[in-house]
C-alpha cells in the first residue's frame, strides 16, 4: 500500500463490503429507533401512532427496569470474575507437563461447544435440580437439605451456568498467552530469588495483562445479552430476581406484544452497552496499546 | 569468594547421555570459558552449575559447600542469558533492582546499588526506559547490571554475545574483560566462538560430546593441543592435518601444521600447490591450496605476498612448530 494508486484501489475494493456492513447495522438500528417513538402494539396493529418519549417513560417507570440493569451488571461482573480468575488457575495447571495432556485440554474446552439452551437444560435438570440433581445428591450424602438453586439463588445460578460456558474460552486464550512466556525469563527470575508467588505477580500477571483484557472485552460483549440460559432455567423469576435487560426486552416485546416499549428498551440497552464499553476501555484498554 | 568444584557430574536426558562424567576445578577469581561445537553439552554444564537443571549424578561444590540439591537462588550465582531475559514490562531500574527486591533489601540501599551499577555500565540515562526501547548492547548491559548488583560469588554467562552484531561483540568482549578485572569475581562463560574463548579466558575448557577434551590457558591450548579435536578446534583458520608418507617420515599417524607455520615461496619448497581461493584481509592473506599428493591445505601469508587464483605456490612446514598425533588421535611429545 505504498503508492497513491494502490491506496485508491484498495479503498474502492473495500467499499462494497463496508457499505454492506453499514446497511446491515444502520437499518435495524434506525428501525428500532423509529419504533421506539411509536405507539405500536401487536394486539392492536391498526392503531399505530407517534407518542414521543412515552415508551421511554413507560420502560423507565417499569418496576423491573432498575433491577434488570443491576442484574445485567451482576451477571457480567460475576461471570468475568469467575472466568478470569478460574481461567488463569486452570491455564497454570494445564501449562504443566502431565500425562494425557491432549485429552485433558479437549475435555476442558468442550463446554464451549455446548449451545447455551442445552447447557442450561443440563444444569437445570441434571445438576441443580433439588430432587434428582447431582448437587442435591451431594447435599443428601452429607445429610444436608438439598438447595433449590433456581428458587433460592436464581441470579447466582445463572452466573454459575454462564461462567461454566465461558471458562473454556478464557482458559484457552490465557493458556496460549502463558505458553508464549519466555522460558529464560522464568529462569532468570528463579536465579534472582523469586519464589513461585513472586514470579506469578511480577512476571506472569504482567505478561497476561493483554490477554486478560481481550478476554474481558470479548466476554462483556456477549454477557450483556445473556438470554437463553435465563429463558430455559428461571424464566426471569422468581419475580424479577433473574431478569436482565435483554430478558426484560424479550418480555415486553413477545409476552406484552409491545413493539414500541421493547424498542425503547433496546435503545436503552444500546446506550448502556456504550457506557459500559467506555468505562471498560478506560480501565483496561491501555493494555492493548503495548 | 567463588570457587566451583565439579565431581563426577553427569547429566542424562531420557536415553541421551549428554554429560557422561565431568571433574573440573574452577578457582576463585578465574575467568573460565567453556567452548565446543554445538551440542557438546557446554550450556547444559553451565545450567547444572546454575541449578536450572538437576544433576543425574555427582556433586557440585561452591566454596567447598555441597550445593548439588540447592535451589538456584541459594547458590549465590548470577546468570546472564543469551536472550538477556529482561523483564519486558519493568523499567531498566526495576529490572536491575529486582533481585534486591526479592532479597527484601531496604529501598534506600537498593537505590544506591542500582545507581552505582548504572554508572559502571553507562546506563544512568536509560534507567526509566523499558527494555524494548534499548539497543542490543544496552540490553546486554542491563542483564549484566542485574547480575552484578547481587554481588554473586560467580557470574555465569550463557553465550551472551551471540545476538549482537560483529562490531558490538568486539566492544562488549572488552567491556566484560574490563569488568572482570574491576570486580575480580569468578566468571564462567559459555561460547562456541573460539575468538571469544581465546581473548577473554584465563582458562579454557574444551568440550566435545559431553567430555572435557583439554583444560588450559589459551596459549597452552594453542601451542600444545592434547589431541586432534583440540588441535582442529582452537586456532583460526584451522590446523592442516596431513596423513600418509609425510606423517610417517615424522614417526606419526597424522601431522598437524597451522596455516601460520607454513613458509611460502614462489619458487622452491617441499610441497607444491595451486591457489584455489585467496582471501585478502589486508594485513594477512589466507590461501586455500590444492597440494599434489596431500590435498587441501590452508596457508596464512603476509598481505604483501601477492598470490591469486591459479598461481603456483611452494611451501615448507616449520619443523619446530609441527604437531604429531598417533593413531588414537593423541598428541605425541616432541
Amino acid at each position: 500500500m505504498a503508492t497513491q494508486n494502490t491506496k485508491t484501489l484498495a479503498r474502492l475494493m473495500m467499499a462494497p463490503s463496508v457499505l454492506l456492513l453499514l446497511i446491515w447495522m444502520i437499518v435495524p438500528l434506525a428501525m428500532t429507533l423509529w419504533f421506539s417513538f411509536q405507539n405500536y402494539n401487536l394486539l392492536d396493529p391498526s392503531n399505530v401512532s407517534f407518542t414521543g418519549l412515552f415508551n421511554y417513560q413507560f420502560f423507565y417507570t417499569d418496576p423491573a427496569f432498575f433491577q434488570s440493569i443491576w442484574n445485567t451488571l451482576v451477571i457480567v461482573g460475576g461471570v468475568l470474575l469467575i472466568t478470569v480468575i478460574g481461567g488463569i488457575a486452570i491455564a497454570l495447571l494445564l501449562d504443566q507437563p502431565i500425562f494425557g495432556q491432549g485429552i485433558v485440554r479437549i475435555l476442558i474446552i468442550s463446554p464451549f461447544f455446548v449451545m447455551p439452551p442445552v447447557a442450561a437444560l443440563v444444569w437445570k435438570n441434571m445438576i441443580m435440580n433439588p430432587s434428582y440433581g447431582v448437587f442435591a445428591d451431594i447435599s443428601r450424602f452429607f445429610g444436608l437439605r438439598p438447595v433449590d438453586w433456581f428458587a433460592q439463588y436464581p441470579l447466582f445460578s445463572i452466573v454459575v451456568i454462564v461462567a461454566w460456558q465461558w471458562l473454556p474460552f478464557a482458559t484457552l486464550i490465557l493458556l496460549t498467552a502463558l505458553q508464549s512466556l519466555d522460558g529464560e525469563q522464568k529462569e532468570a527470575a528463579e536465579m534472582d530469588g523469586a519464589n513461585f508467588l513472586n514470579r506469578f505477580i511480577y512476571l506472569v500477571v504482567p505478561h497476561l495483562a493483554r490477554s486478560i483484557t481481550v478476554v474481558i472485552l470479548i466476554q462483556t460483549i456477549f454477557l450483556l445479552g445473556v438470554y437463553a440460559e435465563i429463558l430455559v432455567t428461571t424464566n426471569g423469576g422468581p419475580g424479577y430476581a433473574s431478569t436482565n435487560l435483554a430478558f426484560l426486552i424479550y418480555r415486553t416485546a413477545l409476552l406484552g406484544y409491545d413493539v414500541g416499549g421493547a424498542s425503547a428498551g433496546g435503545i436503552i440497552a444500546v446506550v448502556l452497552a456504550n457506557i459500559v464499553a467506555f468505562f471498560l476501555m478506560r480501565a483496561v484498554g491501555k493494555n492493548l496499546d503495548r | 569468594m567463588g570457587s566451583i568444584t565439579l565431581q563426577k557430574v553427569s547429566k542424562v536426558f531420557g536415553e541421551a547421555k549428554v554429560i557422561p562424567s565431568i571433574d573440573l576445578e574452577i578457582n576463585d577469581g578465574e575467568f573460565v570459558v567453556f567452548v565446543g561445537p554445538s551440542g557438546c553439552g557446554k550450556s547444559t554444564l553451565l545450567r547444572l552449575i546454575a541449578g536450572l537443571e538437576d544433576v543425574s549424578g555427582g556433586q557440585i561444590l561452591i566454596d567447598g559447600k555441597d550445593v548439588t540439591q540447592a535451589a538456584p537462588a541459594e547458590r549465590g550465582l548470577a546468570m546472564v542469558f543469551q536472550s538477556y531475559a529482561l523483564y519486558p514490562h519493568m523499567s531498566v531500574r526495576n529490572n536491575i533492582a529486582f533481585p534486591l527486591k526479592m532479597a527484601k533489601m531496604e529501598k534506600s540501599a537498593i537505590d544506591k546499588k542500582v545507581t552505582d551499577a548504572a554508572r559502571v555500565l553507562n546506563l544512568t540515562d536509560y534507567l526509566e526506559r523499558r527494555p524494548s526501547q534499548l539497543s542490543g548492547g544496552q540490553r546486554q548491559r542491563v542483564a549484566i547490571g542485574r547480575a552484578i548488583v547481587r554481588e554473586p560469588s560467580a557470574f555465569l554467562f550463557d553465550e551472551p554475545l551471540s545476538n549482537l552484531d560483529a562490531a558490538l561483540r568486539g566492544t562488549m568482549r572488552l567491556e566484560i574483560s574490563d569488568l572482570h578485572h574491576q570486580l575480580k569475581t569468578t566468571m564462567v562463560y559459555v561460547t562456541h566462538d573460539q575468538v571469544e574463548a581465546m581473548t577473554m579466558a584465563d582458562k579454557i575448557v574444551v568440550l566435545n560430546r559431553g567430555n572435557i577434551e583439554q583444560v588450559g590457558s589459551p596459549l597452552e591450548l594453542y601451542k600444545s593441543p592434547r589431541n586432534l579435536f583440540v588441535a582442529g578446534f582452537i586456532g583460526s583458520p584451522h590446523m592442516n592435518f596431513v596423513d600418509g608418507a609425510y606423517a610417517q617420515s615424522k614417526n606419526a599417524k597424522t601431522a598437524g601444521i597451522r596455516p601460520e607455520h607454513l613458509n611460502l615461496s614462489k619458487d622452491s619448497g617441499i610441497w607444491r600447490g595451486t591457489v584455489k581461493v585467496a582471501e585478502h584481509l589486508g594485513a594477512d592473506t589466507f590461501l586455500h591450496l590444492d597440494v599434489e599428493g596431500i590435498g587441501q591445505i590452508t596457508a596464512r601469508c603476509d598481505g604483501e605476498f601477492g598470490a591469486y587464483h591459479g598461481d603456483t605456490v611452494y611451501m615448507t612446514p616449520d619443523e619446530a612448530k609441527l604437531h604429531r598425533f598417533d593413531d588414537k588421535g593423541l598428541a605425541l611429545k616432541a
